[in-house]
């Protein structure tokens, strides 16, 4: 539990070099002045790295492979977006087998995110370890255990996608090769591994001890009828929020701040919101598939959780629901005719959301008659969880001031990966530094 | 078995000698060894490194020595020196994926890790000049050690 605010009148200053266990590079600073919080500024250091320039001039089909570039976790969630951006602009709908098999890819890449995530990056810091090596020495099981989820999560990628780290096989229209149906066969043993590893991980991530804190924010995702939002449907939140991925930037806009590379994102008019696990559990909690839901529900889980320290115990449900999808998507499956639709592009905007592992992931990109790019934007889940995070620093660091700094340092870290933050994704970033004055 | 595996992303610059290694020695000694060029996540390692007796990895690494010097480490008793190996973007580094392999038990016993110091790691970058020297200097003396240790098999 969080202590009682205590007012502390010494000058100190804490550094941590550089965040430990989150994706990509960056830094955190937060100035306490005689027991008050008076800067909280998370600082993106990794250079900007210009893609939405790389795109233009380029082709529209070409947007799916760069865009996959832009994280070595997250490509698909970067593909899928790209290729309903394009697919919407040019009027065509991607059904069918074709769809079924993109939901599969991206419960692939779901399952290996979530699961390196999950018991690699946050489960030390509930557990009292420095890392998960400290980690493995105590509960091999439990690593020996992940490891075989993410692998289940690894070869869905490479059967489905071409191969494990930026796939190759997803193109606008729909894939360059559909898999037999023999070869998705291979992928169900150890998917149904997979899914008791998935229920115990739930089972053992609600068993940790979380601190007291709950979080009243926006939560942001999309969300369609009767399924678990992955690769489509529309915005919603739950304060009554309900527009087409189109109306995106009616709604939410992107500011620079001086001390971070990445852009901010908030609700026109301003109010920081919420992307990722938390926010699809919230408004797609009746979606989950049976077995997920009825695995939230056993250890208490009820929609919507406010509490970011939860989230891990929601990630675990959403592990449990990706791998439970991807066997029923396999089960289901059968060869189609041709392994993608013609798509001619024609002038004009698109715009795509998907759900990227860590949130809602927007592009929009413009095109000319022959398909060549002029103007791109993306949006990913980091840039829109930004404000909350520092929010939720503030609000931790304030309820901790009694502390010592490592300690402080730690549980600052730990809010920070309650977000599974992206770095690399959101620089358009983590180094640890708490002043005390 | 013997397993070759050249870690890195071919497109930031000196973190690309690890791959080159390995592509050249898959070139010139077809068969000899197993060769992997990994680009994943390090941690992907552990299942990578599985059923290789000796394994041989080869990364770039950035400690402030002169680009192109290369570090030999034998990591089958020990654990490399983690400053060595903190280029990763991803937390979870080839050092920590190796110490993963130990702790759970499924390490190789054998492991050599050769360390390319590296210098310029931006994105679209081609190698550097020091470190396109070390990484064919590197590759020379990685075929005669390959070579030698296939033949007391």
């Amino acid at each position: 539990m969080w202590g009682r605010t205590v007012a502390e009148r010494r000058t100190k200053t804490i550094k941590t070099d550089t965040l430990a266990r989150v994706e990509g590079e960056g830094a955190m600073r937060v100035r306490i002045e005689a027991g008050r919080v008076t800067e909280v500024a998370l600082k993106i250091y990794e250079p900007p790295r210009f893609f939405e320039a790389f795109l233009r001039g380029r082709d529209f089909a070409e947007a799916v492979d760069i865009t996959s570039r832009i994280c070595g976790i997250c490509p698909v969630a970067y593909q899928m977006s790209a290729v309903t951006a394009m697919e919407s602009l040019c009027g065509v709908e991607v059904g069918g087998q074709l769809r079924a098999l993109r939901r599969l890819l991206y419960c692939g890449e779901w399952i290996e995110s979530h699961a390196l995530h999950v018991f690699m990056l946050h489960a030390p810091d509930f557990l009292g370890f420095e890392s998960a090596v400290a980690m493995a020495r105590v509960h091999p099981t439990v690593v020996t255990d992940a490891l075989a989820l993410k692998k289940a999560g690894n070869e869905v990628m490479r059967v489905v996608g071409g191969r494990e780290v930026h796939p190759i096989n997803l193109r606008v229209g729909g894939f360059h090769r559909a898999p037999r149906k023999s070869e998705l066969g291979t992928l169900v043993a150890g998917l149904e591994r997979a899914r008791e590893i998935a229920l115990d991980a739930v089972r053992l991530t609600a068993s940790f001890d979380f601190p007291d804190y709950d979080q009243e924010i926006e939560l942001v995702a999309l969300a369609q009828p009767g399924e678990y939002p992955i690769d489509r449907g529309r915005i919603v939140s739950t304060t009554g929020l309900d527009i087409a991925p189109s109306e995106y930037e009616s709604h939410f806009v992107e500011q620079h701040v001086a001390w971070s590379h990445a852009l901010h994102s908030q609700r026109a008019g301003g109010g920081a919101y919420l992307v990722g696990p938390l926010a699809r559990f919230a408004t797609s909690f009746g979606s989950l598939t049976p077995l997920a839901r009825e695995a939230a529900l056993e250890v208490g889980l009820r929609a919507p959780e406010r509490n970011p320290f939860r989230s891990i115990v929601v990630r675990s449900v959403e592990l449990v629901h990706a791998v439970d999808e991807a066997l029923a998507l396999i089960e289901a499956y059968e060869e189609p005719d041709a392994s993608a639709i013609e798509v001619v592009p024609r002038a004009g905007v698109g715009h795509g959301a998907t759900e990227a592992p860590r949130g809602l992931l927007y592009h929009r990109y413009e095109i000319d008659d022959d398909g060549t790019i002029l103007d791109a934007n993306i949006v990913p889940p980091t840039s829109q969880n930004q404000i909350a995070i520092e929010a939720d620093l503030r609000a931790v660091v304030e309820r901790s001031l009694e502390l010592p700094d490592a300690e402080l340092s730690r549980r600052c870290e730990q809010t920070i990966r309650n977000y599974d933050p992206c770095i690399s994704c959101a620089t358009h970033f983590l180094r640890l530094e708490i002043e005390r004055c | 078995m013997l397993r070759l595996i050249g870690v890195g992303n071919r497109w930031r610059g000196d973190d690309a000698a690890g791959l080159v290694v390995a592509a050249r020695i898959r070139a010139q000694l077809p068969g000899a060894v197993d060769v992997v060029e990994h680009e994943g996540e390090p941690i992907d390692l552990i299942e990578v490194c599985a059923g290789a007796q000796t394994t041989w990895l080869v990364d770039a690494v950035c400690s402030g020595a002169q680009p192109g010097v290369l570090h030999r480490l034998d990591a089958s008793d020990r654990p490399l020196p983690a400053e060595l190996f903190r280029l990763s973007t991803h937390r979870l580094g080839l050092h920590d994926a190796l110490e993963l392999a130990r702790a759970l038990g499924r390490l190789p016993p054998r492991v050599v890790v050769y360390g390319i110091e590296g210098s310029r790691f931006e994105a679209g970058c081609p190698l550097s000049p020091p470190v396109a020297a070390a990484a064919e200097r590197l590759a020379d003396a990685l075929i005669e050690e390959v070579t030698a240790c296939a033949s007391l098999r």
